[in-house]
C-alpha cells in the first residue's frame, strides 16, 4: 500500500502515527498517510523566512515558466508521490476512491488547475494590474509612469487548511509560490491528492523543495498552521467564517449562497435561461460554493422550480468510473444522512414545496457512504428558512420575491449572476456589498474568469502598499 | 520454556496470588459493618450477593456492577470515608465541575502513597533526589496538584506550583474564545519560566504534554531550551501522550534520547480514581511504545472486550480500558475508562498486564474534550 509522508520543508517526514484513508465505497484503505502534529509546524515555521530567500534566489519570470512546466508534468506525468509513483490516471482513481467524487469529476479538476498553471503570467497580470512582479519580489521599484511604487511581503508563507473532500478549490493556493512565497498546506483528510502530486510537480520543475510544507493531521495542525503564518487561507462553514471575520491575516472560504436573479424585464422569457440555471447548481456535483443554490424571482417562480426538477429531479446515482457519472457521493455516509434528515425538514416548512420528490428517493444509502439526488424546492417567500440554505450536493430553492425587496432580502452571495437588462437593477445589484463576484447576463455562477479576483484579491492579501521614498543620492549609488 | 520463562511465569503467579489476597482483604475492610463507608454498606443492600462471603479472588470482583462515576456527584462527602478511617483529616478531590456539580474524591493518604510509590520508579541520575521541583498543571481541588508536591517532598526538594484553572479553559473552548485560551496558555507559560529562570535551582518537572510543548516552544523563541533552565527530568501525563507525541518531543523539543540531551521523560496514566499507572521505559528502539502498568495491587488496569466487559481481550489485542482501586480508602470494583488500547503482557517488573496505546474509547470520543490543559 501506498504510504506518504509528511513533507517538511521538502524533506518527507514518516510519522510513528498513520492513518488509513479509506475508499468511500468499500471501506478497502487507499494509503497510508503520516500525521504531523501542532508542535512539528510551529517549530518548523519558524524557518518560514528561508523558504521566501530560497524563492527570490529565481527571479519571477523564471518561476512563472517552472510553474507552466509543472503544469504538464502534473497532468501529464509519473511522479513519486511518498514510496510509489503516480500516473494521471492513478491520481484520478485515487482522489475519486477517497473523495467519492466521480472520476469524470476529478479529470475537470485537474485540467482547470493545470489551466491555471499554465496561465499564471496572465492570471498575475491581471491581479497586479500589470505590474512588474519583480516589484514584488524586491519590495519597491519604479512604474511605467516613473513613479516609485512599493509593495511590502506581509509574509514569508501562505499557509492554507484544505477541506476534507474538494478537490476544486487548489487554485487559490497556486499563486503563492510564483509570488515567491513558501507554501504550507494541510491537506483535506481525503483529498490529500492534489497537494502532493502538485508539490511533486513543482519540484520536479525546479522550484525548490525548501519552499514547500505538507502537513496532513488533526485539528492541531490547523490552529498550528493558522497561528503560525503570518497569511493563511481556511476553508470551512459559516462558524469558521464567523471565528475568523475580521482577521486580515486569515481568507476564509465558506459558503457562497451564490444565486441566480431574474429582473422582471426577461422573467417571462426565463425557459430561454434554463440551461444557464441548471449548469449553475448542478455542474461539479453542486458542492462548490459558486454552485447556484438559489434562483430568484417576482414570478413564474413555481414553473421555473417545476421545469429545473424535471431537469435535475431523474439524475441517478452512477458508479464513479462511469463517463455519466454526475453525483458525487457523501464519503462520511452519516453526513449524507443527517444532511438529509435537515432537508426533509426544512422541505415540509410552511410555504416550501418540494418540487423533486416525485422523481423517487432523493437519499441513497451504499454501505459505507450516501448520496443525495438533486432537490429543488420552491419557497413561497424570501422568509422560507431553506430560501437561504446550500448544501454540499445539486441543491437550489426558486425563491418568489418582488423585485424591489430582492437586493435586501438576498443575503450574503459569493456570486450573482443577474438575468435583467434593467439598468437600475443593474447599479443596485453592483452596488451591494454582500454580493463579491457579479456576472451580467446569461453567465452561470460557476463558470470563473480566471484573471478576475476571487474573494478578495490574493495579491493586496499578501502584499501591503505603503509609501517608499528614495533620495536622489541613495537611488545614484 | 527457559528459565527466564519459568522466573516470569512465578512472579505472574506471586503477583497473581497476592492481588487475590489483597482484593479480599479490601472487600472485607469496606462491607464490614465496622470499618466499611456508608456508601458501600448501603450499596451492599442491593446486591444479590454477599461480598464479605463471596468475594474470595480478584476474579470474584465481576460479581459487582460497574462503578458509575456519577455516583460520586454530589454529597455528603463523608459517606465515602470508612468507618474504619473517621476522624482522620481527610481531602477532597474533584474532577470535572466546569458547569454542574463536579465529581469528588475523598482521599486520606492514598494520593501519597501512590506516589510514594511511583518516586521509586523515577531514576535519580535525571530526577535527583533534594532537587526542586516545578508543577506545571491545573491548580486547585485537584489531586495532580497536592500529589506532585508531595511526590517532590517526599524526594527531599520543594515544589513551586503556577496558576491553572482547568474548569475556565474548558469553559473558553467551548465560547470558541480561541485568543483567550492562546492567551491564558502564555500566561500558564509565562508564570512557569518565571519560576525556571529565577535561579531556584529546579531540576524537575511534573508538565501536561500540551504545556510541556508550549513551554519548550516558548524557550526556544526566547533564545534559551529546557535543557539550558537546568530541567533533567520530566513526568507527564496524558492520554494524548502518543509515540509520535514522545518521538518528537525527544528528537526535537528535548534534543537527543536522555544519554544525549541530558533531559528523561517518563509518561504516566491515571486520574483521580485510580491513581498512577507507570510506564515501561519509552524507547526509539521501541518506536516510543508506550505502555501504562497500573500500581498493582492497590489499582488494576485490565483491557476488555468493547462487547463484554468482563472478558479480557488476548494480548495486543484491542479493548476498553477498565480500572480498578482496592486500597483502605476508596473501592471501585471495575471502571469503565473513556480510553481503549491494547492489552499489554506481563514482564519481569511488573508481572501483570499493562495496556498500550491509549486513547479516547472510539465510541465516545467525538463528545469528549480530551487534554485542555
Amino acid at each position: 500500500m501506498l504510504n506518504v509522508p509528511v513533507l517538511r520543508w521538502g524533506k518527507p517526514y514518516e510519522s510513528l502515527e498513520v492513518e488509513e484513508v479509506l475508499h468511500f465505497a468499500t471501506g478497502e484503505p487507499v494509503c497510508k498517510i503520516s500525521k504531523a502534529n501542532g508542535g512539528i509546524i510551529q517549530r518548523d515555521l519558524r524557518k518560514a523566512h528561508t523558504a521566501r530567500e530560497k524563492l527570490r534566489e529565481i527571479p519571477p519570470e523564471e518561476l512563472l515558466k517552472m510553474v507552466a512546466q509543472a503544469a504538464d508534468y502534473y497532468e501529464n506525468d509519473t511522479l513519486d508521490i511518498g514510496d510509489g509513483q503516480q500516473s494521471p490516471d492513478v491520481f484520478v482513481h485515487q482522489q475519486s476512491a477517497t473523495t467519492g467524487l466521480p472520476e469524470l469529476m476529478c479529470r475537470k479538476n485537474m485540467a482547470k488547475n493545470s489551466f491555471v498553471l499554465r496561465n499564471m503570467d496572465r492570471i498575475l497580470d491581471c491581479l497586479t494590474r500589470g505590474l512588474d512582479l519583480n516589484i514584488l519580489s524586491r519590495g519597491f521599484g519604479s512604474e511605467s509612469r516613473n513613479v516609485v511604487v512599493s509593495y511590502q511581503a506581509q509574509t514569508s508563507i501562505l499557509g492554507a487548511v484544505l477541506p476534507s473532500n474538494s478537490p476544486g478549490v487548489h487554485t487559490l493556493w497556486l499563486p503563492a509560490i510564483p509570488l515567491q512565497m513558501g507554501l504550507v498546506l494541510k491537506p483535506g483528510s481525503q483529498e490529500i491528492w492534489t497537494p502532493y502530486r502538485m508539490a511533486a510537480a513543482f519540484i520536479k520543475a525546479g522550484i525548490p523543495a525548501e519552499a514547500i510544507s505538507l502537513y496532513p493531521g488533526g485539528h492541531d495542525c490547523g490552529s498550528a498552521i493558522m497561528s503560525s503564518a503570518g497569511r493563511s487561507m481556511i476553508f470551512g462553514s459559516m462558524k469558521t467564517i464567523d471565528q475568523f471575520k475580521g482577521n486580515p491575516n486569515v481568507q476564509v472560504h465558506g459558503p457562497g449562497f451564490s444565486k441566480i436573479v431574474l429582473g422582471d424585464d426577461v422573467v417571462d422569457d426565463w425557459e430561454q435561461y434554463l440551461d444557464v440555471m441548471v449548469e449553475s447548481i448542478f455542474v461539479n456535483g453542486g458542492r462548490g460554493c459558486i454552485n447556484c443554490s438559489g434562483i430568484w424571482a417576482s414570478r413564474h417562480t413555481k414553473e421555473i422550480a417545476e421545469a429545473l426538477a424535471e431537469r435535475l429531479g431523474p439524475v441517478e446515482v452512477k458508479s464513479p468510473d462511469d463517463p455519466g457519472a454526475e453525483l458525487a457521493a457523501f464519503s462520511i455516509k452519516q453526513q449524507g444522512i443527517g444532511t438529509w434528515k435537515m432537508l426533509e425538514q426544512d422541505l415540509k416548512a410552511p410555504g416550501v414545496t418540494d418540487m423533486t420528490s416525485k422523481y423517487g428517493e432523493r437519499l441513497v444509502e451504499k454501505e459505507h457512504c450516501a448520496y443525495l439526488r438533486p432537490v429543488i424546492a420552491h419557497c413561497e417567500s424570501p422568509e422560507c428558512e431553506i430560501a437561504s440554505k446550500e448544501f454540499m450536493f445539486p441543491f437550489a430553492s426558486v425563491v418568489q420575491c418582488p423585485q424591489d425587496q430582492l437586493i435586501k432580502k438576498m443575503g450574503y452571495t459569493l456570486v450573482c449572476t443577474a438575468l435583467t437588462k434593467n439598468q437600475d437593477l443593474i447599479r443596485k445589484l453592483s452596488d451591494a456589498t454582500h454580493i463579491d463576484r457579479f456576472n451580467i447576463g446569461p453567465i452561470p455562477t460557476s463558470k470563473l474568469d480566471w484573471l478576475q479576483p476571487h474573494e478578495g484579491n490574493i495579491i493586496d492579501f499578501l502584499f501591503r502598499s505603503r509609501a517608499y521614498q528614495v533620495s536622489e543620492e541613495v537611488a545614484m549609488v | 520454556m527457559s528459565t527466564t520463562e519459568l522466573d516470569l511465569q512465578n512472579e505472574i503467579s506471586k503477583a497473581k496470588e497476592r492481588l487475590d489476597q489483597h482484593t479480599v482483604e479490601t472487600v472485607q475492610w469496606h462491607f464490614h459493618e465496622s470499618t466499611g463507608c456508608p456508601f458501600w454498606l448501603e450499596k451492599k443492600s442491593e446486591l444479590k450477593f454477599d461480598p464479605l462471603t463471596d468475594v474470595k479472588s480478584y476474579d470474584d470482583l465481576k460479581k459487582f456492577p460497574h462503578f458509575e462515576d456519577e455516583w460520586l456527584r454530589g454529597g455528603p462527602i463523608e459517606r465515602w470515608i470508612p468507618k474504619g478511617h473517621q476522624g482522620k483529616p481527610a481531602y477532597v478531590f474533584e474532577t470535572g465541575g466546569t458547569t454542574g456539580i463536579p465529581k469528588s474524591r475523598m482521599v486520606i493518604n492514598d494520593f501519597r502513597t501512590d506516589y510514594e510509590l511511583f518516586s521509586e520508579t523515577l531514576p535519580d541520575e535525571y530526577f535527583p533526589k533534594g532537587s526542586n521541583w516545578l508543577m506545571l498543571g491545573p491548580s486547585g481541588p485537584r489531586r495532580l496538584r497536592l500529589a506532585v508536591e508531595h511526590l517532590c517532598q517526599f524526594r527531599g526538594g520543594i515544589c513551586f506550583c503556577i496558576d491553572l484553572d482547568p474548569r475556565w479553559v474548558v469553559k473558553l473552548i467551548k465560547k470558541g474564545w480561541m485568543e483567550h485560551l492562546e492567551e491564558y496558555k502564555k500566561h500558564c507559560i509565562d508564570q512557569a519560566i518565571t519560576v525556571l529562570t529565577a535561579n531556584h535551582d529546579v531540576k524537575c518537572l511534573f508538565a501536561t504534554p500540551k504545556l510541556l510543548d508550549s513551554l519548550c516552544l516558548e524557550l526556544e523563541e526566547r533564545g534559551t531550551s529546557l535543557a539550558e533552565t537546568g530541567i533533567t527530568g520530566i513526568f507527564s501525563g496524558g492520554t494524548e501522550f502518543t509515540p509520535q507525541w514522545t518521538r518528537y518531543c525527544v528528537e526535537e523539543l528535548f534534543g537527543g534520547p536522555p544519554a544525549e540531551s541530558g533531559i528523561y521523560m517518563t509518561p504516566t496514566y491515571g486520574n483521580t480514581l485510580m491513581g498512577l499507572a507507570c510506564s515501561k521505559p519509552v524507547t526509539a528502539q521501541e518506536n516510543y511504545k508506550i505502555s501504562y502498568y497500573a500500581p498493582q495491587p492497590r489499582a488494576t488496569t485490565e483491557v476488555v472486550s468493547f462487547e463484554d466487559y468482563n472478558e479480557l481481550v488476548g494480548i495486543g489485542e484491542t479493548g476498553r480500558v477498565k480500572l480498578t482501586t482496592l486500597t483502605d480508602e476508596f473501592f471501585v470494583p471495575g471502571f469503565m475508562e473513556r480510553d481503549e488500547g491494547e492489552r499489554e503482557a506481563p514482564f519481569d517488573k511488573y508481572p501483570w498486564d499493562g495496556v498500550s496505546g491509549v486513547r479516547p474509547f472510539h465510541e465516545l470520543a467525538s463528545a469528549t474534550t480530551v487534554g485542555v490543559y
